[in-house]
């Protein structure tokens, strides 16, 4: 699904962020990257999402059998490449339903599939929102508008589960959340494990692992992956900090 | 603007391809009779006579002529024109038709139809009745400097409404016109105003008797095709005491090198309780990239609220012209009566517009709302430039006023200019301003959610716009989302 080989990234200012990264995600597995702040875990999340302002110098990424950095931005997301947000951005007046369903007919366009209409596209968002304890009052506010953080980070990964990536990277969504947001969001991404999808949660904390399983654990410290195991060593770091993984 | 009738229903619309371009650029070949070049006393004489006017109606435009002459064209707006050859335009251009004028849709030259079914402008009424809004539109199309047809006249006459071509107004309702004509935007008003009253050529007449509500929408199209011509055409739109009416403009013209002119007129009455709603969507040919050729729009738009508990609400989103000079107002004489103001202004490329509104406040308890959105890309300069007048005796009058400008790029330039009067100490005026820059947060969302760079500016756009898009009535609204898609082209990547 995705093979990252000794990646490196600056930002625009040539500060090196990521220095030789190097992960491979198989269809169906969860993957957790952990990692102090400033390790480069948004930069990496970034960087696989496209977005501006990340220059790659040295290695590569390939997606299901393609050259994933020569794809813009959209054209990734349209291929399935899903970010859920640390911070999920507003929208003023652009109605949350109607961008979910511009996003969803955008990736059936592209794959040849035929659009949704309003009532179609209605009855697929209500399935999905009762998993997620989601209002309908919240889809039909303007983007992320007012939100509280647990509803935003609830609102991205109901995104997710609309749009249906191959590749989902969830990128802090555990961040400020509160225990039965956490449960929540844990659910949401359980129900969306699946043979043909793969899920890289990044996260400063173990206490997601508590509730999302992953396959792989890895620990990114200064832009490089440093160690890999199964899921004890989520709870190991939990246990002895990212700084005896670092003296190690 | 295209057909409000043919308009797609389905909202995804909003997201539209923005690589259409100007389409309404072609010129149609018809054969038509011009007035020779130039400005005069004759010219006024030749326009009536073409028309054949009454004679108070000749001394009415000879005395705005004169008052023409005087005047000097304003030049306080944040606008950088071109001097302007007056003497070198045509102030008179018309399809050339076998007969005086096309009594029925089936007289109308079928190159004009062929033109109007290309713009969208549901001219024949089956098409119009066959098509997705439950009640209809009336629309009165004005080509150059006459108006071609009307539809749904009978319809409307049913209910006491008159609803046809200025030219005809004058003719058959000439007791109506000249009792309200230039009672609004007087003949020496300003510049524009005054040469449009010596020179107009045709344009919309309304009225809708006591306690009528208008059952549809009505709808002049305007379109100028002659090269070297200007388009001055002058709409009266009455509502009797506790009268209803909601009336759409659109307008196009085709692509052309040299600039042209359009300098209109339009006046709103509202008697006691009546309620007019105005909306626009100005889509003239704004040019090419650098700034070639485009519509010179300048348009003195006036609404008066004679009457207690009157309303005038314009809406208006320009798209279009190479430059805009347009302040769409209300006077707002009556007791508890209202103003609004709803507009989106985009200027791309080397567009300029400086536009806004006058809520002049008269009568007690008056309020007014301002709504401005204000869009610059590529080298576009917009001005909001906005007046709010409290007289003396409006008690308790409101007032809230907010202008938002969003810029895209960093060569644009956008501009608030708010004047505010107030002479009555009970009186509460508010204005809120910002500027904002389209985050590179909000495109990289949109991006990463698959929607292309062009689809997820016209979101965010349209987003940024939804305030003043949802007065408009439905289907012009799909329009207009589609036409902020298309005026931005090419602003970002």
């Amino acid at each position: 699904m995705l093979q990252i080989k000794n990646l490196h990234a600056r930002l625009k200012d040539g500060r090196e962020i990521l220095k030789g990264i190097d992960l491979t995600v198989e269809a169906g597995e969860v993957h957790a990257i952990m990692g102090p702040n400033g390790s480069g875990k948004s930069t990496l999340a970034a960087v696989l999402a496209g977005r501006d302002g990340y220059e790659v110098t040295e290695g590569s990424v390939t997606y299901q059998g393609r050259d994933l950095l020569a794809m813009p931005a959209d054209e990734r997301a349209r291929e399935g490449v899903f970010l859920a947000f640390q911070y999920p951005v507003e929208i003023p007046g652009v109605n949350n339903m109607y961008f979910l369903r511009a996003a969803l007919n955008a990736g059936r366009r592209h794959r040849g599939e035929p659009e949704l209409d309003a009532g179609q596209f209605l009855r697929a968002v209500r399935g999905k929102l009762k998993l997620l304890e989601i209002s309908e009052d919240l889809m039909q506010r303007a983007v992320n508008v007012g939100f509280s953080g647990g509803e935003k980070k609830r609102n991205e990964i109901f995104q997710m589960a609309m749009l249906e990536p191959r590749l989902a990277i969830l990128d802090e969504t555990d961040s400020g959340l509160d225990i039965d947001a956490l449960r929540l969001v844990a659910r949401g991404v359980n129900g969306l494990r699946a043979p043909d999808r793969a899920i890289v949660l990044i996260t400063h904390y173990q206490r997601l692992l508590d509730h999302i399983e992953p396959d792989r654990v890895h620990v990114l410290q200064d832009g490089r992956l440093v160690q890999s195991g199964d899921k004890s060593l989520a709870a190991e770091l939990e246990r002895t900090g990212y700084g005896a993984v670092d003296a190690a | 603007m295209a057909s409000p009738m043919s308009a797609p229903l389905d909202a995804s619309g909003q997201i539209a391809s923005l690589n259409e371009g100007y389409k309404y650029g072609f010129v149609t070949d018809i054969e038509t009779e011009s007035a020779p070049p130039g400005l005069d006393e004759d010219t006024v004489r030749f326009i009536s006579a073409k028309k054949g006017e009454p004679q108070w109606l000749l001394d009415w435009r000879l005395a705005a002529f004169r008052a023409w002459e005087k005047l000097e064209a304003p030049n306080w707006a944040k606008l950088n024109v071109a001097p302007i050859d007056y003497q070198g335009a045509t102030y008179w251009s018309a399809p050339k038709s076998k007969d005086d004028a096309p009594k029925s849709l089936d007289e109308v030259d079928p190159e004009l139809l062929a033109m109007y079914e290309k713009l969208g402008v549901p001219m024949r009424e089956r098409e119009a009745l066959a098509g997705v809004a439950p009640q209809g539109v009336a629309v009165d199309a004005v080509f150059d400097s006459v108006s071609v047809a009307t539809t749904f006249k009978g319809q409307l006459a049913e209910l006491g409404i008159i609803f046809c071509s200025f030219g005809e107004a004058v003719h058959e309702h000439p007791e109506l016109v000249r009792r309200y004509l230039g009672t609004v935007v007087p003949q020496s008003d300003n510049f524009f105003a005054a040469l449009n009253s010596a020179v107009f050529s045709d344009g919309s007449f309304a009225y809708i008797p006591p306690g009528v509500r208008c059952p549809m929408e009505l709808s002049t199209y305007f379109r100028i095709n002659a090269a070297k011509s200007g388009q001055f055409e002058r709409t009266l739109l009455i509502a009797d005491k506790g009268a209803y009416v909601s009336y759409l403009e659109g307008c196009t013209a085709p692509q052309r090198d040299e600039n042209q002119l359009h300098a209109a007129v339009v006046e709103l009455i509202a008697h006691e309780d009546a309620q007019i709603k105005y909306s626009t969507v100005q889509n003239w040919y704004p040019g090419d990239a650098e700034g070639k050729g485009g519509i010179y729009n300048f348009v003195t738009k006036r609404g008066a609220c004679r009457g207690d508990r009157a309303k005038i609400s314009w809406t208006q989103v320009e798209t279009g012209s190479a430059i805009t000079w347009k302040y769409p107002s209300c006077i707002l004489e009556g007791d508890d009566s209202v103003g609004e103001f709803y507009s989106v202004a985009i200027t791309n490329n080397r567009q300029q517009a400086d536009t806004g509104t006058k809520m002049i406040h008269i009568g007690k308890n008056t309020s007014s709302t301002i709504i401005s959105k204000g869009i610059s890309a590529g080298r576009g300069q917009n001005t909001y430039r906005g007046l709010v007048r409290v007289q003396p005796r409006a008690e308790g009058a409101r007032n809230y006023t907010q202008c938002d400008s969003l810029l895209i790029g960093d060569r644009c330039g956008a501009h608030t200019v708010p004047y505010i009067e107030v002479r009555n100490p009970s009186a509460r005026v508010e204005h809120e301003a910002t500027t904002s820059k389209i985050s590179e947060d909000q495109m990289f969302y949109c991006r990463q959610r698959g929607l292309s760079q062009e689809d997820a500016l016209s979101l965010i756009v349209n987003g940024f716009c939804k305030e003043v898009l949802k007065e408009l009535p439905m289907e012009f609204a799909v329009e207009a989302q589609k036409l902020l898609a298309v005026s931005l082209e090419g602003s970002v990547g």
